[in-house]
C-alpha cells in the first residue's frame, strides 16, 4: 500500500492498467492516508468514502471492459472546493454556501471523470479563493505537509497539501493571481496556471472572471501535463473559452532545452527576494544552462504595478460575483431578521470572513461612480501595459525564469495579521494572470529550515509547451522529494487500509441490487433540492418594499 | 395661468425579443410556463454558471437599430449594472452602458400637427428578471425564475417628443417597425413593451431643459396619455406656485388617474456598472450588417407604396391596412385567395374596423382565417347570398371564425330567386293590401316601394332584391291591363 501511494499519477494509471493495482486499492490507499493525516492537515473540505469506492468500481468495470483507456484511469483525484461537482457540496470553504450541493458539474471535472478519474473529494482553500495561505477557510486553515506550524500556501492549499502529502495522486486547483503555483512552490509540487482561455471555466465559482483558470496540481511536470492535456478543451458554455489545435501537451515532455532562450527578469531577483530563494531558483536556471538553455537577465519593468492592478481588476470582480450570496435562492441565511434588507445585511455580515469582506468592499469602491475612471478603468490600463511588457520580453525569450514566491511559507497566523504584505507576497504570480500567460512552479530545492523552494517558468500565450519542456528538463535533473510526515502517515495508513479495501468488498457483494438504487436516489434528492432552491421560499419581506423598489 | 408652458418628452422602451430561447441560456422564452419550470442553473444564477450569448438577439436588435435609422457600434460590449433585488438571481442585470449595440438614428412619426422626427439616442441590450408574487396567506415571497434572462432591447429617444399624441405615434410607429420585422409581438398588456416617459415641462421660448421626472408602469397607449396629462399638470402646478420640481422617479396608478414617488435622485442607487467579464467583446461585421439588410422584410412605407400601386388602392386605405403589420398580412392572404383587392380591403376597412371598435380591440387582435373572408367575399360574388346577409355573416366569421359557407347552409340564408316562390308571397301581399295595387293604378310610384319592402321583409331579406324589383313591377303592370 505505502508503495502505491508514492506513485505517480502517470506510474500508477500504468499499473493500473496492467492489472497489477486495483483501483479501489489506489483509492483505499489514498483514503487511509486521509484517516491518518486529515487530523493534522486538514486538505480536505469534503470526502464521502463510500462514495470514492463505489466509483472506484465503477470505474474498474469499464476499465476491465476496455471502456477506459486513457492513461490516468481509475487514478484517484482531488478537486479544489469551488470547482462543483454533481452531488457533492460546494462550499468555496465559506459559509455562505451553506450546504449548497451543485446539480451539475464543472466541465474540467466532467473531462476527468470521462477520462477515468475517481473523486476523493473536495480539498480546502482560502474562502473564495481569496488569501495566500489558506488561512481564511471557514474551514480552519489547512497545514503545511512539511511542517504543520507552516501555511501550506493559497488558495489552492488543499490540493497542493493532499497532493505533498499523498492524500491524492493529483488535484485540481484555480489560479487567479498565483493560487495553484504559490502553494506549489511552499509545498514542494508542480502546479501549472494554463492560458487564459485554455481551461473551460464553466462550474467554477468565480473569484475574478478575467483571471481565473483551472489547472493541474501533481508530483511532477509529467502528471501536470497529462492532466492538463485531459482537462483542457474548447467549451461553448464559457464565452471565454478558447478553440485550441495544440492541446497533446505530453508530447513536450521531452528532455531537451538546447537553444531555447531563458530570460530572467532582474526586477523579479531584486530587493524583498529571500536570499535562499534567490540562490535556488539561479541554482535551477543553471541547470539548464549546463543542458544548452541560452539564459540571460533582462529588465521586464512595470512588475511593481502589477499588484495594485491586480488586486484593483480581481476585487471589481469579486465584489460583483459574490452578490449572487444573499441568502435568497441557496446557501446560508441568517436565523433572524426584519425583512428583505436586513436579511440581506445579516447573511451576508454572518456568512462572508473578513477577507472576503474586505475585497467585496475594495472591489464596490473601485467600480464606484467617480473612481471608475481613477481605479478600474486605470487598472485595465496598467494591465494592457503588463501585457505589452511580456509581448516585447517574448519577442526575445521562450520562457521566462524566476521565483514563484519572494519567501518560503510562513508560520500561521504571521500573514492574516498584516494583509498588504501578503498581498506583496503575490508579485511575481500576479502579473501572468493580468497577461494571461501559461506559467509551472516546479520545486527547486528546500530552505535551511525544510521548507520547499519552486521555481516559476512563464511561458508565452498558448505556449504552455515551452514551459513544459523547460521544467521536465530540469525535473530530470533532480529526483521527486516526499515530506517525512507523508512517510510517517502511510505506515499507520497501512493498519487501516484493510479495513477500508474491505468496506469496498462489501458494497461489491452487496453491488448490483444496492448501489444502483443508492446512487439513483441520492442523485434525485439533489436535483430535488436544486429543483427546490429555484422555487424559492423567500421569508417574509413587506410588500410595501417589493413596490419601492423596481430596476428596469 | 398666465405663462405658456412647453412639455418636453423622451421615452425609454423595452421590448421583449421574440427568440425561442433566453439570451444567455437555451431555456425556452416561452411566456406562462408553471414557475421555475424554464429555468437552468444560468439563468437562476447558480454559483459557477456561465452567460453564453444568443445570436439572434443581436440579429435582431440590429434589424431594429437598422429600420431605426442608427449607427451601429460594430464593437460592442456587455456591463453589469449591480444591484440587489430577489428577481435579479445573480444581483446584477447583463445590460449595456458604455458601448450600446446601436446609437443616433430616429424614425419619422406623423400626428395631426405634421410630420416629424424623433431622435432615438440609443438601444441596447439585456435580460429581463423574475418575477415576484407575495402570498397574503403565508405573507412571504416568492420568485419565479421563468422570466430571468428573456431577452429584452431598450430602445432611449432623444427628448423629442412634445405632446402625448407625439409619444402615441412614435410608440405606434416603434410597435409597427417591430413587428414588421417580426423581432417582437410588441403586446403593452403582456408586458412584451413597456415604456418609461421621461417628462419636463418649461416656458414656452426657452432653451434650457427643466427638471425631469421618469413615469413607470404605464401598461397601455390610455395609460400613457393620461400620465403625460396628469404629469405635465402636476409639474405645472408646481412651477405656477413657485415650488421646485424633484427629479424623481415616479409610479403611475391607472385606476387612482394620478402618480407618486417611487426614489429620488438622492437615493439613487449606484449601479457600479463595468464590462461584464463573461462575455467576450461582440465584433459585428460589415458582412453581418449586410446581410441583416438584406435580409430586412418590406416596411411598412414600401408595403403602402406597392399597395396603391399594385392593387389602386387610396393612399388613405392603404396607409390604414399597413398600420398593422397583422392586418397587411391579413389582407395579403385573402387577396391571393380571392383575388380581389378592393372588395378585401373595403370589408377590412369598413365592417372589421367598425367591430374592432365596438369591442375597443386593436388590429393585431383580428383572429379570423383569410380563408372565411374569402369564401365569404365569393359566395356575394356568386349572388349565394346578398349584401346584407353577407355583413351579418361576417360579423359570425369576425367573433368565432365560422366557415361562411357551412354558416349559410345551416341557416338557410341563401338568396331565394325561384321566380314562382316569390310570386306567391307578391300576390299574398298584395291581397293584404289592396291599396297598393290601387295607388300604383292612380300612377303612385311609391306603392312599388311598400311592396318591394314588404316582400323583403317577408324573405327576411334573402332574396334577391333586383328580382324581387323586377317581379312586383311584372305583377302590378298586370294588374293595370287587367
Amino acid at each position: 500500500m505505502k508503495r502505491i501511494l508514492e506513485l505517480t499519477a502517470l506510474e500508477l494509471g500504468r499499473r493500473i492498467k496492467k492489472k497489477e493495482i486495483g483501483v479501489a486499492e489506489a483509492a483505499g490507499a489514498a483514503l487511509a492516508q486521509m484517516r491518518v493525516l486529515e487530523p493534522e492537515l486538514n486538505c480536505y473540505v469534503t470526502v464521502d468514502e463510500r462514495m470514492v469506492l463505489d466509483q472506484a468500481q465503477k470505474v474498474q468495470q469499464k476499465i476491465d471492459k476496455g471502456e477506459l483507456t486513457g492513461p490516468l484511469a481509475g487514478v484517484p483525484a482531488a478537486i479544489k472546493d469551488n470547482l462543483c461537482v454533481e452531488g457533492l457540496p460546494a462550499t468555496c470553504s465559506s459559509r455562505i454556501l451553506g450546504k449548497f450541493v451543485p446539480s451539475y458539474t464543472a466541465e474540467a471535472v466532467v473531462r476527468l471523470l470521462n477520462g477515468g478519474a475517481v473523486i476523493l473529494g473536495k480539498t480546502n482553500m482560502d474562502e473564495f479563493a481569496m488569501g495566500s495561505t489558506t488561512e481564511t477557510s471557514a474551514f480552519g486553515a489547512t497545514r503545511n505537509p512539511w511542517n504543520p506550524d507552516h501555511v501550506p500556501g493559497g488558495s489552492s492549499g488543499g490540493s497542493c497539501g493532499a497532493v505533498a502529502a499523498n492524500e491524492c495522486f493529483y488535484a485540481l486547483g484555480s489560479d487567479t493571481g498565483g493560487s495553484i503555483r504559490q502553494p506549489s512552490s511552499f509545498c514542494g509540487v508542480t502546479g501549472i496556471k494554463p492560458t487564459y482561455g485554455t481551461v473551460s471555466r464553466y462550474g467554477l465559482i468565480a473569484y475574478g472572471s478575467s483571471l481565473d483558470q483551472i489547472g493541474p496540481v501533481g508530483k511532477n511536470v509529467e502528471d501536470c501535463a497529462a492532466v492538463l492535456e485531459m482537462i483542457s478543451s474548447y467549451d461553448s458554455k464559457d464565452s471565454t473559452s478558447i478553440c485550441r489545435k495544440d492541446y497533446d501537451f505530453t508530447s513536450a515532455l521531452v528532455d531537451d532545452v538546447r537553444g531555447m532562450r531563458i530570460g530572467i527578469p532582474k526586477d523579479y531577483m531584486g530587493t524583498g527576494l529571500d536570499g535562499q530563494v534567490k540562490e535556488a531558483v539561479l541554482k535551477a536556471a543553471e541547470v539548464l544552462e549546463k543542458k544548452g538553455a541560452i539564459v540571460e537577465e533582462f529588465d521586464l519593468s512595470l512588475t511593481e504595478y502589477g499588484i495594485p492592478a491586480y488586486y484593483v481588476i480581481a476585487s471589481a470582480e469579486a465584489s460583483s460575483n459574490l452578490s449572487r450570496f444573499d441568502g435568497v435562492k441557496y446557501g446560508f441565511r441568517a436565523k433572524e431578521y426584519e425583512g428583505l434588507h436586513n436579511m440581506y445585511k445579516k447573511s451576508r455580515s454572518e456568512g462572508f470572513g473578513a477577507e472576503v469582506k474586505r475585497r467585496i468592499m475594495l472591489g464596490s469602491f473601485v467600480l464606484s461612480s467617480g473612481y471608475y475612471d481613477a481605479y478600474y478603468l486605470k487598472a485595465l490600463k496598467t494591465k494592457a501595459l503588463i501585457k505589452q511588457a511580456f509581448d516585447q520580453a517574448f519577442e526575445r525569450y521562450d520562457v521566462i525564469l524566476g521565483p514563484t514566491a519572494p519567501s518560503t511559507a510562513p508560520r500561521l497566523g504571521q500573514s492574516l495579521c498584516d494583509p498588504l504584505k501578503m498581498y506583496l507576497g503575490d508579485i511575481y504570480t500576479v502579473s501572468v494572470n493580468l497577461a494571461g500567460l501559461p506559467a509551472m512552479s516546479v520545486p527547486c530545492g528546500q530552505d535551511s529550515q525544510g521548507l520547499p523552494i519552486g521555481v516559476q517558468f512563464i511561458g508565452n500565450c498558448f505556449h504552455e509547451k515551452d514551459i513544459i519542456r523547460a521544467g521536465y528538463a530540469y525535473e530530470c535533473s533532480r529526483s521527486y522529494e516526499t515530506p517525512e510526515l507523508a512517510v510517517r502517515g502511510a505506515e499507520q495508513a497501512e493498519i487501516i487500509y484493510d479495513e477500508i479495501v474491505q468496506q469496498g468488498h462489501l458494497t461489491e457483494e452487496n453491488g448490483p441490487a444496492k448501489e444502483p438504487k443508492e446512487t439513483g436516489s441520492m442523485k434525485e434528492a439533489v436535483y430535488a433540492a436544486a429543483k427546490r432552491g429555484a422555487g424559492i421560499r423567500l421569508a417574509a419581506f413587506e410588500k410595501a418594499g417589493e413596490q419601492e423598489v423596481r430596476h428596469e | 395661468m398666465s405663462k405658456q408652458y412647453e412639455t418636453v418628452i423622451g421615452l425609454e422602451v423595452h421590448v421583449e425579443l421574440a427568440t425561442k430561447t433566453k439570451i444567455f441560456c437555451g431555456c425556452s422564452t416561452e411566456f406562462g410556463g408553471a414557475p421555475n419550470s424554464h429555468t437552468c442553473p444560468v439563468c437562476t444564477g447558480m454559483p459557477g454558471a456561465l452567460p453564453v450569448l444568443n445570436r439572434q438577439v443581436v440579429e435582431y436588435a440590429l434589424a431594429v437599430g437598422l429600420a431605426a435609422n442608427c449607427s451601429i457600434n460594430q464593437y460592442c460590449k456587455f456591463d453589469r449594472k449591480n444591484y440587489f433585488y430577489p428577481d435579479n438571481p445573480q444581483n446584477y442585470q447583463i445590460s449595456q452602458l458604455y458601448l450600446p449595440i446601436c446609437h443616433d438614428g430616429w424614425v419619422e412619426i406623423e400626428t395631426k400637427a405634421g410630420k416629424k422626427r424623433v431622435g432615438i439616442h440609443e438601444i441596447h441590450m439585456e435580460e429581463d428578471a423574475g418575477k415576484l408574487i407575495h402570498d397574503e396567506w403565508e405573507d412571504c415571497s416568492l420568485v419565479d425564475y421563468n422570466r430571468s434572462g428573456v431577452p429584452l432591447i431598450e430602445i432611449v429617444s432623444e427628448p423629442d417628443m412634445r405632446s402625448g399624441d407625439e409619444v402615441i405615434a412614435y410608440l405606434e410607429k416603434l410597435r409597427m417597425i417591430i413587428q414588421y420585422l417580426g423581432a417582437s409581438d410588441c403586446k403593452l398588456q403582456e408586458g412584451s413593451m413597456r415604456a418609461d416617459v421621461n417628462l419636463s415641462v418649461r416656458e414656452a421660448g426657452t432653451r434650457e431643459l427643466g427638471t425631469r421626472t421618469e413615469m413607470k408602469n404605464l401598461n397601455s397607449f390610455k395609460a400613457i396619455a393620461r400620465a403625460i396629462e396628469g404629469e405635465r399638470n402636476r409639474q405645472i402646478e408646481l412651477l405656477e406656485d413657485g415650488k421646485e420640481i424633484i427629479q424623481e422617479t415616479r409610479r403611475w396608478d391607472d385606476n387612482k388617474e394620478s402618480s407618486y414617488a417611487m426614489r429620488s435622485k438622492e437615493d439613487a442607487q449606484d449601479y457600479r456598472y463595468f464590462p461584464d467579464p463573461d462575455l467576450t467583446p461582440i465584433i459585428i461585421s460589415d458582412e453581418w450588417i449586410a446581410r441583416i439588410k438584406a435580409q430586412q422584410p418590406e416596411l411598412q412605407t414600401e408595403k403602402m407604396e406597392r399597395y396603391q400601386r399594385e392593387y389602386q388602392l387610396p393612399e388613405y386605405d392603404a396607409g390604414i391596412l399597413t398600420a398593422s403589420k397583422h392586418l397587411a398580412d391579413l389582407f395579403e392572404e385573402t387577396v391571393k385567395l380571392c383575388g380581389k383587392p378592393k372588395e378585401v380591403s373595403n370589408w377590412l376597412m369598413t365592417d372589421a374596423m367598425r367591430l374592432l371598435k365596438e369591442h375597443e380591440q386593436e388590429p393585431q387582435e383580428l383572429s379570423f382565417s383569410p380563408g372565411n373572408l374569402a369564401k365569404l367575399i365569393g359566395l356575394l360574388e356568386e349572388n349565394v347570398i346578398n349584401r346584407t346577409v353577407a355583413r351579418s355573416v361576417f360579423e359570425m366569421i369576425f367573433a368565432e371564425n365560422v366557415d361562411p359557407e357551412q354558416y349559410v347552409e345551416e341557416k338557410g340564408l341563401k338568396v331565394v330567386s325561384d321566380e314562382g316562390a316569390l310570386r306567391k308571397v307578391i300576390q299574398e301581399i298584395l291581397e293584404k293590401n289592396p291599396q297598393s295595387a290601387a295607388d300604383y293604378k292612380a300612377g303612385k310610384q311609391k306603392a312599388m316601394g311598400f311592396v318591394v319592402g314588404q316582400t323583403m321583409r317577408a324573405m327576411k331579406g334573402k332574396a334577391d332584391p333586383a328580382v324581387v324589383n323586377q317581379l312586383v313591377k311584372e305583377i302590378l303592370e298586370e294588374l293595370i291591363v287587367n
